[in-house]
């Protein structure tokens, strides 16, 4: 039997991976054809970096995604808590209401936040579409997903340390500094994480927010498709699949060793 | 407690902040352009232009007419200068999007060919600017379709049951529409309801045929055999059958009445830098860009003097420059009423989901 489930795993595996190692072996290919295979080359990666489009792209991507992160982490952090300190009733309306977003069609949301800041400019002269309305496009989109991974974190929280902090004479700002915060930690980081990969991944609402001052990635590789798509676009992939790796195994390295410690000193 | 609050409101503060100043930059001329447009290797069309002019590029691109139009009739984004195709390009003007151009900033017109101006979708020609132009054709692999039958076929190759699985059809329902029109003798500006009912009955008889419906896919497929015959724009040409990345069996034949397209220069009514987007028009009909960009693009160009310079092969293919009894044959798309385009879109949905 257990062949069978090393075979199935193995087949998931496959499944996920394969078209992302098709697509890094293709990087180094020296041919645009994509069934030939005309030996090794770094081509690509020396092109892509001559691509001012393709970095511009690339630059308001990034620049968006780590600015969404950051922000949406705090306010989804700060609502979480908010949540978290709600009754019953109340608690689960918030909830309600923060999962709409996530659920609702990507589409839907672009457009409403398209027209929305379409109203704005032409009502008040302010938000020209541009960096400023996507990146208030992707922190809305963030949020809830922060929201929904600190909250966890909350409710496994043994309420009663908040207030004994009170007691032992913090100040409700130190209390929640140093007793709360490292508490909710890896849900705080998980959710920053996810809301940077979101971020990057999206492509309906930046299609719809960017303006004509912010392109990002997705949106300037699907603008390509006139003409076949080049190896380029293979080489940059590569490197951030490769990025976004390091950076999920920095993390996860990280919260192993805290785990490590924290269990060697409550042994103590 | 006051102290983490004003952390706060300035941590979330700070990024717009920052992007005050990535917001519209004086003397930035916005572009709008469709991907892989545009030379960037042999003369950079941009930053030759930046250098030559002062004036900053900021350079953007979409995928589709649609998308495009849809982006600009909103409000949800302002460039200066776009490039739509004949059909958009006469939808535009009808709804009052596009400026009429001030041609004596525009000296280099005079370069562009006498053909090509004045077409149907802009008649005294005062919107527009053509940039690039083709026919659509049919691509066939001629280790398995010979050219006599393409040729004396036309269209019906598209509908022969002996390549049934091998044949590809464009992916939106404009082009598709145009092909069966042409195929069944239509015009293919046709409002009459019952010709484009009557092309939807061929296309339909079609699906079972196709391998697929597909776009950009079509280049790889046809390069590797997959299929073998593929209505396309002549243009992609210079790709699919390239020497050294494509595949020589391919060939090319444009049936008598069929498409021929013009993507144009305009500029946006909503421009607050009309002079500059003419400057910019102006560059891109100079010899050297449009020489640039017609060789890096691969489609044809409408500039008599690039004409003149290009590789003679290439300048006398008529794939790319077929003559002028030809392209009298052939029709250019228009923009069609609403309603017809309601029909065409349903019956489009309806073929697909078939």
């Amino acid at each position: 039997m257990k062949w069978l489930s090393r075979v199935y795993n193995g087949i998931i595996f496959l499944f996920l991976y394969l078209p992302i190692v098709v697509l890094v072996i293709f990087s180094f290919n020296d041919s645009k054809n994509r069934a030939r295979w005309d030996g090794f080359t770094l081509d690509w990666y020396k092109d892509l970096f001559q691509n001012e489009l393709i970095l511009e792209s690339l630059k308001v991507t990034l620049t968006v995604a780590v600015l969404a992160a950051l922000v949406a982490t705090v306010i989804g952090t700060a609502a979480a808590v908010g949540i978290h300190g709600m009754n019953q009733r109340l608690k689960r309306t918030f909830l309600f209401v923060n999962n709409i977003p996530m659920v609702s069609p990507e589409i839907v949301s672009g457009v409403a936040l398209m027209l929305m800041f379409v109203f704005i400019y032409r009502a008040t002269g302010l938000l020209r579409p541009g960096f400023a309305t996507l990146l208030i496009a992707h922190i809305t989109f963030c949020i809830p997903y922060v929201v929904l991974q600190v909250m966890p974190k909350l409710r496994q929280m043994n309420r009663h340390m908040y207030e004994a902090a009170l007691d032992l004479g913090c100040s409700p700002v130190s209390a929640f500094v140093r007793v709360v915060m490292p508490e909710i930690m890896p849900g705080v980081v998980t959710g920053a994480l996810m809301a940077f990969t979101i971020s990057l991944d999206d492509f309906v609402i930046s299609y719809f927010n960017s303006g004509s001052t912010a392109q990002t990635l997705s949106v300037t590789i699907y603008s390509m498709t006139k003409k076949p798509i080049t190896p380029e676009i293979n080489a940059l992939s590569t490197l951030m699949f490769g990025a976004v790796l390091l950076l999920l195994l920095l993390v996860n390295l990280g919260q192993i060793r805290d785990g490590a410690q924290k269990a060697k000193s409550a042994r103590r | 407690m006051k102290k983490l609050a004003i952390f706060l409101v300035a941590a979330l503060l700070l990024p717009f902040a920052l992007c005050g100043c990535a917001n519209k930059a004086e003397n930035t001329l916005n572009v709008f352009n469709w991907g892989e447009y545009i030379d960037d290797e042999i003369l950079d069309v941009n930053r030759a232009f930046e250098e030559a002019t002062g004036i900053k590029v900021n350079y953007k691109t979409f995928d589709s007419n649609e998308s495009m139009y849809t982006l600009i009739s909103t409000g949800a984004a302002d460039y200066d200068v776009i490039f739509p195709s004949d059909y958009m390009v006469g939808k535009m003007i009808d709804e009052g999007l596009l400026a009429e151009l001030n041609f004596d900033n525009i000296p280099n017109y005079q370069y562009i060919d006498e053909k090509y101006r004045n077409m149907l979708y802009d008649p005294e020609n005062r919107y527009s600017v053509p940039y690039m132009w083709g026919t659509v054709g049919i691509f066939y692999n001629t280790k398995y379709v010979s050219r006599e039958e393409v040729e004396s076929q036309g269209w019906g190759i598209l509908w022969n049951k002996k390549y049934k699985d091998k044949i590809y059809m464009f992916d939106n329902p404009r082009d598709a529409f145009a092909v069966a029109e042409a195929y069944l003798g239509y015009s293919l500006n046709t409002t009459n309801e019952g010709e484009i009912r009557a092309a939807y009955d061929k296309l339909i008889e079609q699906k079972d045929l196709l391998q697929g419906y597909y776009m950009d896919q079509i280049f790889q497929k046809m390069i590797n055999e997959e299929g073998w015959i593929a209505p396309y724009y002549a243009g992609d040409g210079s790709v699919m059958m390239d020497p050294e990345e494509g595949n020589t069996d391919i060939a090319f034949y444009a049936p008598p009445g069929t498409n021929m397209f013009v993507d144009a220069m305009c500029v946006l009514k909503s421009s607050d830098m009309k002079a500059e987007a003419e400057a910019y028009i102006n560059f891109l009909c100079s010899t050297d860009a449009a020489l640039a960009n017609t060789e890096y693009i691969g489609y044809s160009t409408p500039h008599t003097e690039a004409h003149k310079k290009l590789d003679p092969e290439w300048a006398s293919d008529p794939m790319y420059y077929p003559d002028a009894d030809f392209l009298k044959t052939t029709e250019v798309f228009l923009t069609l009423p609403d309603k017809t385009n309601k029909l065409m879109n349903e019956l489009w949905i309806k073929l697909k989901i078939h």
